[in-house]
């Protein structure tokens, strides 16, 4: 889907250390045109400063960011073509909406009859006709991040950068926000690089979801990519639940392999072109929806819970099995005859795609160089 | 009865709490004050007031002498402020940028002085500026000059002399708004257009006037009534409004045009601060609720 598409923004090896913190790690990332790509990731991931960095709020300790193919390290944030919309909004309490949104054109001495034609056409764009007379204090919330986005576009960058936008806003505004937004971006074309911390706002408005974790990016892949195929144990366990066992490889053949784990063996694809050895340590991933289970042994499978609880949740129905050491596994379905019942004792198996075995090296490996990198142990 | 019990239970308190501070805004602030005002209708013989109704001293006000004087007071009232907002407000933003020790010792810096006198502290000045003082010796010392400067005793010393005394007054209130002022606003303008000088002249300047206008009032009134700096830094060169109404209760032992002088003053300082609050100022920046 991407293979074509032209780069826009351009991340290359970027790190960002602020005095013994090193925030993000020889970042790799190319954004495209048109795209929607939101940063993800929980607080202190650092995903807000690489909007920063591309803002020209933040310099970077290394690397470089290309926009358009041109290094924008020494242009200041208003030569840079892109536009950031910013996380309070930051509207100018002392103007007006109309010269709030007029701003970056007056700075750019565009001719007072063009800046009014362009001012109406923004206020239409985001359905604030008749507001320009009023004060950022007499706007809701919803309307405040209307303006502040006007007040980004009018601009026509070619890239907007949203830094959790929505975030002050409550649930039933955002719901209709992140649409609005995802409307906006498709009309426009413009490309939006999106922060927020929200898993379900990044799934339901991305285009590619670029996933944060301590600084490195974890998983770059279109939304379904990231809920199908986690790439590590932490996009697992962030996006979504999982049930997550640690295993050893017994045996691969052709793509199927055997895996131990603490209380019996149970089988997966493992990806093409992966090598294994024996006995490596891997997590085996299985989300609860995909969790099958049966009274009788499963051929290749040997793994026996106890139904514990049913937890209804309206739209599904949530069971927790346990397991012979103590780990809990999650099943979920959308109907309650196809839930085990209390107390019943079952076998669990699942579809052989449905599981994503992953090595556990990946994450160590990592931990390593990190602590080399700051002249650690 | 019930209902009497009720009534003491709640009424002592409350009037013991209100009462000082109604005793004393009465007898410190509200009586002195209503004195002034019926003392400058009354004449005097050249020793003692006389209880007699005039309106002479308010007559008096417009002789030309004291016209020059107040033109004089203004003229330095507002040379002080535009010294103390040119040197303030960068003062007051760095230290609103600084982290939060040197912040510490700004302010401390600025306080120290204080808490000593400040008819003290002016008369060590005149010790560093005097014609034998520390700045000609040490002028003339280094062969700069062969005849010392007169600097002590001129109207510029005596703007330095208020500067000196009332730059905290500017400083903090400017420090207060400049402190509040959301950094992201900055940053936003920035990306929008808007260079360093732009921002500052659309952003920053409009957002913390607040605090230059509470600033300027702060500066300004003082200005026009504190005779001793024009005293000891002025000699006898430079009469202000404050000097004028000194030496009409002292030296001319004339209280009642000394009154009607202390009328004018009051009036101008409204005038001022209900311009102040009709240009949207707000009376908490003033130390007034």
């Amino acid at each position: 889907m991407t293979g074509e598409r032209k780069a826009i923004v351009e991340i290359k090896n970027v790190n960002k250390i602020y005095a013994d913190n090193h925030v993000v790690h020889d970042l790799n990332l190319i954004i495209y045109e048109g795209e929607f790509l939101t940063m993800l990731g929980p607080s202190g991931c650092g995903k807000t400063t690489i909007l920063r960095m591309i803002g020209g709020f933040e310099e970077t300790s290394g690397g470089e960011i290309l926009v358009e193919g041109e290094n924008i390290e020494e242009k200041e944030p208003f030569e840079r073509n892109v536009n950031t919309v910013f996380q309070s909004y930051a509207l100018f309490p002392h103007l007006n909406i109309y010269n709030n949104i007029a701003y970056g054109l007056k700075m750019k001495k565009v001719p007072k009859a063009d800046i009014k034609v362009r001012v109406q056409e923004m206020l239409e764009l985001v359905q604030l006709n008749g507001y320009d007379k009023r004060f950022p204090s007499q706007l809701s919330g919803g309307q405040k991040q209307r303006v502040a986005i006007a007040r980004a576009l009018i601009n026509k960058p070619k890239v907007l950068l949203l830094d959790e936008p929505l975030g002050a806003l409550d649930l039933k505004l955002r719901k209709e926000m992140q649409l609005e937004l995802k409307n906006l971006q498709k009309k426009l074309g413009i490309t939006f690089i999106y922060v927020t911390h929200d898993q379900e706002e990044a799934l339901t408005m991305s285009d590619r979801i670029a996933i944060m974790n301590q600084g490195y990016l974890d998983q770059l892949d279109t939304p379904e990519g990231i809920y199908e195929k986690p790439k590590t144990r932490f996009v697992a366990d962030f996006i979504g639940e999982s049930n997550i066992f640690e295993a050893t490889i017994k045996e691969v053949n052709e793509d199927i392999a055997r895996i131990r784990i603490e209380v019996g063996e149970a089988l997966g694809l493992v990806e093409k072109g992966v090598e294994y050895e024996a006995s490596e340590m891997v997590y085996a991933c299985v989300r609860p929806e995909k969790v099958l289970f049966s009274k009788e042994p499963v051929n290749g499978f040997h793994i026996q819970g106890v139904v514990r609880e049913q937890i209804y949740v309206g739209n599904i129905i949530k069971s927790n099995v346990i397991l012979g050491n103590g780990q809990l596994i999650k099943i979920s379905r959308m109907d309650m005859d196809d839930i085990p019942k209390v107390g019943a004792v079952i076998n669990i198996y699942w579809n052989l795609d449905d599981v994503v075995i992953m090595k556990s090296r990946a994450h160590l490996i990592r931990n390593v160089f990190e602590n080399v990198n700051l002249g650690g142990v | 009865m019930k209902r009497s019990h009720k009534f003491r239970n709640k009424t002592i308190p409350l009037l013991s709490t209100v009462s000082p501070v109604t005793i004393w805004l009465v007898l410190l602030v509200a009586a002195p004050l209503v004195y002034v005002f019926f003392l400058s209708f009354l004449s005097t013989d050249g020793y003692n007031v006389v209880y007699k109704f005039t309106l002479h001293n308010y007559v008096e006000l417009l002789n030309p002498i004291y016209l020059e004087i107040y033109g004089n007071s203004f003229l330095l009232a507002l040379l002080t402020t535009v010294v103390c907002t040119i040197f303030g407000y960068p003062f007051a933003y760095s230290m609103a940028r600084a982290n939060k020790r040197k912040k510490a010792v700004m302010m401390i810096m600025l306080m120290i002085p204080f808490w000593t006198n400040s008819l003290i502290r002016l008369n060590g000045w005149k010790t560093i500026l005097g014609k034998t003082g520390l700045l000609n010796s040490l002028i003339m010392n280094l062969g700069i000059l062969n005849h010392p400067i007169e600097i002590l005793y001129t109207r510029g010393a005596v703007v330095l002399g208020m500067v000196y005394i009332l730059f905290p007054y500017m400083v903090l209130p400017l420090f207060a708004s400049i402190d509040k002022l959301d950094l992201s606003l900055l940053e936003a303008s920035n990306d929008l257009g808007g260079n360093k000088t732009k921002t500052f002249l659309n952003i920053t300047l409009p957002l913390t006037s607040p605090g230059v206008f509470s600033g300027t009032i702060l500066v300004f009134i003082p200005s026009l009534g504190y005779f001793f700096v024009s005293d000891i830094m002025g000699g006898a060169k430079s009469q202000l409004i404050g000097n004028l109404i000194e030496n009409q209760f002292k030296a001319a032992n004339n209280w009642p045009l000394g009154a009607a002088l202390s009328m004018l003053l009051i009036v101008l300082i409204i005038l001022l601060v209900t311009i102040y609050k009709k240009c949207g100022g707000d009376m908490k920046d003033l130390g007034v609720l």
